[in-house]
């Protein structure tokens, strides 16, 4: 065979359905990198019940995405057998975990917007994804109560932590941008009331999280610019690698089934 | 299990007092003894030895498989894993709380572990290679866990007792996974069939060890026996292992790399041959390939994460206070 | 230098409605809602929980075990209260 990669064909429908999977298993891909290794035990499982969560989300969308293409792909083809430039995430998931303020930071920015996100995706004319948005925002609104607290105890806690947390909140803020982005792809779906438009929500997303800032005693960032290029396959340096790891098995082993 | 009969108990004379007797009494019966219960010195310092030793196991545990969850080769496995693993953090969790019951606190007992007073099961020395370890521990770690850890669940102190139950009963899919896994590399490509017979070839040996010395070697297990502790021997109890898991890898179509393992029709028992120990006392002093790295990961973890610690408490203590000076001005 | 613990909380789960809250254990938390979520991620992670609270270990008082006769025995004494004590005719059915 010339290679193990899918090909499909990629309607506005599947390309928006594979950002929310991407973003969902990218994230939950980074925070399953903390098992073992968390600050407290606790943490450890907190984390990975949110990662799990996740991952359960992208399965729920990939299986739909599967559905949606109905050549006979899976969800593990769409989650292991793309190449770089076809993932759809936002630049903000794929950043490395850094310490627990750079997570839980990612994790503030990304649930707040997920929240409103869902909220807005139960309404779609879509019956499956309406469905799923209903099942994960109840846990997305976890997610955001947890990751909240822990920016506020961090942000409040010590100097060293002030620190670290406005540090991360410096980084991650320039990610913050892309998550508003309305592009043509999405267009026809938000005409058609199937999806939510995302520039439509940035005022809500900012509404939510200044209290939780302004509680963190956390400044908001001044940045000239956002980062951008995720939803249209053009990815920072990391997700290369997260990609090596998640596929080297079935690279290694294509006619394998596990 | 995770207990390994590492610990000696003091030679302490018997205790003849009243309350000594009521004590015996009462564990005879099968009653439980609770944390506000009378009990001998040596019974409380035995039970936090073994308990913490079995929650840092669960600790320590999380990485040789928590090594493989990003390399995961399908999402179903990706979630499984992770769950387990979970699992696994959340078992140490309700070990290290029956330990605390004993009056000790979990800093002190993770102190103990970092510092290396601590031991942990000598089988999390060793490294995940492939896909396949992931399986054969589930088969054969989580097997031999679940031998030792039946009989505990009728141990004489009650916290501990409830937290095996509790254990046993989150344990169960842990071994189906492991051996799903097995079953479905054994019916896969070539490639993975030599996969699960390497992972087996490797991990056998090291499993056996987790039961622990030779009777005629173990100390003290006497004690232990009478206090309800230790329920069965280390020599029982791997046999019955073995026993048990035979048949299994037969089915598998995998081979035991053991050149002397026989059935002896006599006793109806599957014979294994000479383990050796030297092996295994070196992995236990620190000579394992993976002791140092295991711990590095557990100091490190336990020392990046001192700064958040230190902030929970910090933001804890300025809301009390900031509640405090609300009431007076409310006065 | 030697760090301040993280205090520990007792953990009670309602598993349904119309059943007591159990005690299963604990966390280790530095405030309240810290130990509520933990408490939620630890032990109801297979959908034992309805409603959890949490309770600093320090905060309990236990009865003193040397008190067991001085507690306890007077109401082994008191056998009328047990329904076994009296004989209903079989002819009367189940009460």
């Amino acid at each position: 065979m010339a290679t193990t990669s899918i090909s499909f064909s990629e309607t506005p429908l599947l390309n928006l359905t594979l950002r929310r999977a991407d973003d969902a298993l990218i994230l939950g891909h980074r925070l399953s990198e903390w098992c073992g290794h968390a600050p407290i035990v606790e943490e450890d499982i907190a984390l990975a019940n949110i990662a799990l969560d996740l991952i359960g989300q992208s399965r729920a969308l990939y299986d739909y995405a599967a559905q949606v293409d109905s050549s006979g792909l899976t969800e593990d083809h769409f989650a292991y057998r793309r190449e770089q430039h076809q993932y759809r995430n936002c630049l903000l998931v794929e950043q490395p975990n850094g310490d627990f303020a750079t997570t839980i930071v990612r994790q503030v920015l990304f649930s707040a917007f997920m929240d409103l996100y869902w909220r807005e995706m139960m309404k779609s004319g879509d019956e499956s994804l309406a469905a799923i948005a209903a099942k994960a925002e109840k846990e997305t609104a976890y997610h955001l109560r947890h990751s909240a607290e822990w920016l506020i105890r961090l942000g409040d806690g010590t100097n060293e932590s002030h620190a670290r947390a406005q540090a991360a909140l410096d980084e991650l803020w320039i990610c913050s941008g892309e998550l508003f982005e309305s592009d043509e792809v999405e267009r026809s779906l938000i005409d058609a009331g199937l999806a939510p438009d995302c520039g439509s929500l940035q005022e809500s997303w900012q509404n939510r999280i200044q209290p939780i800032l302004r509680e963190a005693t956390l400044k908001i960032p001044s940045t000239p610019f956002m980062q951008s290029g995720g939803r249209c396959g053009r990815h920072s340096e990391h997700l290369g690698y997260i990609l090596a790891d998640l596929q080297y098995l079935q690279r290694a082993h294509p006619e394998a089934v596990w | 299990m995770y207990t390994q009969a590492l610990n000696a108990i003091s030679d302490e004379p018997a205790d003849q007092s009243a309350e000594a007797a009521r004590f015996q009494a009462q564990v005879d019966a099968e009653q439980k003894i609770e944390p506000n219960d009378w009990m001998p010195e040596a019974y409380r310092r035995t039970l936090v030895r073994q308990i913490s030793q079995h929650a840092h196991s669960e600790i320590v545990g999380m990485l040789p498989e928590g090594n493989w969850i990003t390399r995961a080769p399908s999402l179903k496995r990706k979630v499984a894993l992770l769950a387990k693993v979970q699992d696994e953090a959340g078992h140490g969790l309700y070990l290290y709380a029956a330990a605390e019951t004993l009056n000790v606190a979990r800093e002190e007992l993770i102190e103990q572990l970092l510092s290396g007073k601590a031991k942990y099961s000598s089988i999390f020395n060793y490294p995940t290679l492939s896909w396949a370890d992931i399986g054969a521990i589930g088969w054969l770690v989580d097997g031999a866990a679940i031998m030792n850890q039946i009989p505990l669940c009728r141990c004489s102190y009650g916290p501990y007792a409830r937290a095996m139950i509790r254990i046993c009963k989150e344990e169960s899919f842990h071994q189906r996974q492991g051996y799903g896994i097995m079953l479905t590399l054994a019916r896969g490509t070539s490639g993975q069939k030599a996969m699960a017979q390497d992972a087996l070839n490797r991990w056998w040996w090291p499993c056996l060890m987790m039961f622990g010395p030779p009777d005629s070697e173990s100390q003290h297990s006497d004690q232990s026996t009478r206090w309800k502790i230790k329920r069965f021997s280390n020599d029982d109890l791997r046999q019955k292992f073995i026993d048990a898991t035979v048949p299994q890898a037969h089915y598998l179509g995998l081979a035991i790399p053991d050149k002397e393992f026989t059935f002896d029709e006599a006793s109806g028992h599957w014979k294994s041959g000479p383990i050796d120990w030297a092996e295994f006392k070196r992995v236990l002093s620190g000579g394992g390939p993976c002791n140092r790295e295991r711990m590095r990961v557990r100091r490190k973890a336990h020392e990046n994460g001192a700064w958040v610690r230190e902030a929970a408490l910090a933001y804890a203590e300025k809301r009390r206070a900031r509640r405090d000076a609300i009431k007076i001005a409310a006065e | 230098m030697s760090e301040k613990h993280l205090p520990l909380w007792e953990v009670f789960i309602r598993s349904r409605s119309g059943l007591a809250h159990k005690h299963c254990g604990s966390v280790h938390a530095a405030d309240a809602e810290m130990a509520l979520q933990a408490a939620r991620d630890v032990y109801t992670r297979r959908g034992e929980g309805n409603s959890i609270w949490v309770v600093p270990s320090g905060a309990i008082t236990a009865s003193d075990p040397a008190d067991k006769d001085e507690l306890f025995a007077p109401a082994l004494s008191k056998i009328y209260r047990h329904p076994t004590f009296y004989e209903v005719p079989d002819e009367v059915g189940h009460m």
